[in-house]
């Protein structure tokens, strides 16, 4: 299926047939455009920079490699393909067919999915936009611009979904999502992590890595929606937020080859020695994991919660790779365990699975992390340097949910208050780290150059060399 | 490509890099990838080489390739084994495998003025190559066919353009398609594929549309002027609008054009030979407002003005975009030029433009054209103080010299 380029915003969704949609949406293209003036990448909009622009949504067309001012890049409307006699494929209203339309009665629970999806896409966004600033490589900086532009192109999706089926609801929701501001004590944007700070380069890194990654679990729960036209749009988002892991996974991958380069060269593992050589020493890299891990953790919600079961059993909210899971897909009778802090130990107790919906996507979130960590651990393993990344314990460091109102420590024990203050500096960066790897953050733009806290990559973007010139100044 | 024939290539995933995003296993057509909790592979009987997981991997991993002997590929159980891909038992040359022998035959011939197949400018674009096969050629739409030379030409030469509708034909200036004509041959056999050169720029003959220009001289003699009818010439020559192609490719990753910045280049052609100097000169033409930098220089020949394609649209090409040069060798009254001539007169920019680090040379047309242009560019070295038998190795070695000629 091709996308309609003579229109003033490309799609596949036929919009020109909708002349209400359509200009509703061409109102709303402006002040996108306005947003993204302001809020954007900071100083970018006059450069060239090799992006990947969706041209179609089939496999040959939707990863086009071309030099683009951002300000131009084509955001569309793209959805996967329909799946001919989509069923509603989980709760009451399993084996029906998949809806085309909002059902009334889902209305305002759908909006509130959508927007709290959507708002994170311009979040991340404006959390990143003075990164540009302190690239470490033109390869970096064009990465930085393909996850912005992409999470731009995913507000877009999800305003589609709110102009095109909730109507003047949708339309105020659409243009609120455009007036929050991340971290705007006035108008913060919903979700906490969308309101913390990402400061250099390896919080980016990590939080492609991770929260990028619960963006993944998040929309392949939209993707098994029971509304047809969620699931859709969901499913062709994944295939962009792969890019957003890579980067990220890739990236701090890099900063350990880096400082095992330089551990192994000056035969040392001592952190002031290493900072000294101008590296990120290991256990600052586990301290920012540990951060990044556990405030993300959070965006699941209460491992308890009537909520996430009322969207499974309508049918608005699956789980992850609902269709390939052997069950009744109802979850009547079944029970999943959740942690719970009793005194000072914690205890597992068994509860209806219906509503550990959120538990049971932070677990599979936390496995396909671990995995991500152990592929991290190869690099220290081929050098011969003992150290190996750990994720620390769900309960560690979180706001939200049964672990709330203790500390726990990484390895999975209750703290005292005491011990809690005492220690809690090992376990999360300091602000000496913070000013540390701020200090790091120089500017790097000569072709096939990388700062030298960071390793080159393996492969360049679209086979080309590691040396291309991915972004030119103007 | 004339590997032996026990050789294949074996399609692997880079478990190094890859970030098991699943992309690949939800693409693939044919379901010929899967997991375990280590890496993901690629079942080595099931795949088809069809590269549709390709463009989407995130990585670049997907895009590992080895060759193996046929009867003994690596095992599923291998590959899951493993922590960083086998090294390579012999150096791959991007692509090749997927064109058909007699792809390559003609590509050896066509490019044997510079020593055989090349690299491209380092800053060319990445090519697609061999999406569509003989066994799965994509079908195109001629969309517009009329003849650029005068009706008094010795030669009837054709502006095609041929429209993929919502099949993903991508293309750089430089690349060649091939079509399949239909019917058999005298012998029962299906047609030989006949390459062209595309004659429009990667954005489509118009910009955003999804179709390829092609430039075709209506063959009605062979080498030596006897009476021939060319069956592939005269099946495009003729289409109508609305009429349907089989095309196979595209082809091509050495004769590309540099993209960066204040890269420029020179193009010397005859004929037909001028269809991918159209599609690179349109390609600039289409980013003049980008300003960024470079020169162009064009020498093309034909016999009289009336029969060279495109005269009328170069004419208008502002003169600070394009230096052009036409030799006629045919015009009544006049001596013979030819293009060797030109860039003998128009020494000093060739000098200039040769010892320019950042210019890439292109050369496309007859045969014949090619010793003359050698000794052309000899003797503007003599002139110059430079050593054209030194020169033309460094130009290569640069990947700033290219020969298509047939």
């Amino acid at each position: 299926m091709s996308i309609n380029y003579s229109e003033r915003i490309p799609n596949n969704v036929d919009l020109a047939s909708n002349k209400t949609l359509q200009r509703a949406l061409e109102h709303w293209q402006p002040r996108y455009l306005d947003w993204w003036r302001e809020m954007g990448p900071e100083r970018s909009a006059t450069l060239d920079v090799y992006l990947r622009t969706a041209v179609s949504v089939d496999p040959q067309g939707w990863a086009h490699f071309d030099y683009v001012r951002m300000p131009d890049y084509r955001w569309g409307i793209f959805l996967t393909p329909p799946e001919p006699d989509r069923k509603v494929n989980f709760g009451v209203h399993k084996g029906e067919p998949a809806w085309q339309e909002v059902p009334g009665e889902y209305r305002s629970t759908l909006r509130r999915i959508i927007v709290t999806q959507g708002d994170t896409e311009p979040a991340s966004v404006e959390q990143q936009r003075h990164l540009g600033l302190t690239c470490p490589s033109l390869y970096d900086l064009r990465n930085l611009f393909q996850v912005n532009v992409e999470e731009g192109r995913h507000l877009w999706a999800m305003v589609y979904l709110l102009h095109g089926y909730f109507g003047r609801d949708g339309r105020e929701e659409a243009e609120a999502l455009l007036e929050r501001r991340s971290g705007d004590a006035d108008n913060p944007r919903i979700l906490t992590a969308f309101n913390e700070k990402t400061p250099d380069w390896l919080s980016f890194f990590m939080f492609t890595f991770i929260t990028d990654r619960d963006g993944k679990f998040q929309l392949a729960a939209l993707a098994e929606s029971g509304f047809d036209p969620l699931a859709r749009t969901c499913r062709f988002m994944l295939t962009e937020e792969a890019h957003h892991l890579f980067v990220g996974e890739s990236g701090v991958a890099r900063i350990i080859q880096r400082t095992c380069d330089v551990m192994s060269q000056h035969k040392t593992d001592d952190p002031a020695k290493l900072r000294g050589l101008g590296v990120i020493d290991l256990p600052t890299l586990q301290r920012y994991l540990n951060f990044h891990f556990s405030v993300t953790s959070d965006l699941y919600g209460s491992e308890v919660s009537s909520n996430a079961a009322t969207f499974y059993s309508n049918g608005l909210k699956g789980r992850f790779e609902e269709t390939k899971i052997g069950d009744d897909h109802r979850l009547e009778g079944a029970e999943y365990p959740v942690m719970e802090v009793v005194g000072d130990t914690i205890v597992t107790k068994h509860v209806p699975a219906l509503t550990a919906l959120n538990e049971r996507l932070r677990d599979d979130w936390v496995r396909d992390v671990d995995a991500a960590i152990g592929r991290w651990n190869r690099i220290p393993e081929k050098a011969g340097i003992p150290f190996r990344f750990k994720l620390p314990h769900k309960g560690f460091h979180r706001r939200i949910g049964v672990f709330a109102e203790s500390h726990i420590s990484p390895d999975g024990r209750v703290l005292s208050e005491a011990e809690w203050t005492h220690r809690h500096r090992e376990w999360l960066p300091t602000v000496e780290d913070h000013a540390f790897v701020q200090s790091l953050m120089g500017r790097v733009t000569e072709p096939g150059k990388f700062a030298n806290w960071i390793a080159p990559p393996a492969r360049g973007i679209n086979n080309q060399p590691v040396s291309f010139e991915y972004v030119r100044f103007n | 490509m004339n590997a032996p024939a026990e050789l294949v290539r074996q399609h692997l995933i880079d478990p190094e890099i890859c970030i098991r995003c699943n992309t690949c296993e939800e693409t693939c057509p044919v379901d010929a990838i899967t997991h375990d909790a280590r890496n993901y592979v690629v079942k080595f009987e099931v795949c088809e080489g069809c590269r549709a997981c390709v463009a989407p991997c995130p990585t670049g991993a997907i895009d590992s390739w080895r060759k193996v002997a046929k009867a003994r590929p690596f095992s599923l159980a291998e590959q899951f084994g493993w922590d960083a891909l086998p090294p390579e038992t012999e150096p791959e040359a991007g692509g090749e495998a997927w064109i058909p022998d007699e792809v390559a035959r003609i590509t050896a011939i066509a490019t044997a003025g510079q020593g055989g197949i090349a690299a491209p400018p380092w800053s060319a674009a990445h090519p697609y190559i061999g999406l569509y096969t003989l066994a799965r050629p994509a079908i195109a739409t001629c969309t517009g066919n009329y003849r650029l030379t005068a009706d008094d030409a010795s030669s009837a030469i054709h502006h095609i353009v041929l429209d993929f509708g919502k099949t993903a034909f991508p293309v750089l200036e430089g690349q060649s398609l091939g079509v399949v004509p239909p019917g058999v041959d005298a012998s029962g056999k299906p047609h030989h594929v006949r390459l062209y050169s595309i004659a429009s720029p990667r954005n489509g003959e118009r910009p955003g549309y999804n179709n390829v220009a092609l430039t075709v001289k209506r063959v009605t003699a062979d080498r030596d002027g006897r009476p021939v009818r060319g069956v592939a010439s005269n099946f495009l020559c003729d289409l109508k609008k609305g009429d349907t192609v089989q095309v196979v490719g595209p082809y091509g990753a050495s004769f590309l054009m540099p993209n960066h910045p204040g890269s420029s280049i020179m193009m010397i052609c005859t004929g037909t030979g001028s269809a991918p100097m159209r599609a690179m000169t349109e390609r600039r033409r289409r980013r003049i407002g980008l300003r960024e930098g470079g020169e162009l220089t064009l020498f093309f020949g034909a016999r009289a003005p009336g029969e060279l394609p495109y005269f009328g649209p170069l004419m208008k090409l502002p003169k600070d975009f394009i230096d052009i040069n036409l030799a006629f060798s045919r015009v009544p009254g006049e001596p013979k030029r030819y293009v060797q001539d030109l860039i003998r007169a128009r020494h000093e920019r060739v000098a200039a433009m040769l010892a320019d680090e950042n210019c890439y040379i292109y050369i496309c047309g007859l045969k014949g054209m090619e010793t003359g242009v050698d000794e052309a560019f000899a003797d503007v070295c003599r002139r110059h103080g430079l050593d054209w038998a030194q020169l033309l190795p460094q130009l290569k070695a640069q990947a700033r010299y290219h020969v298509e000629t047939y």
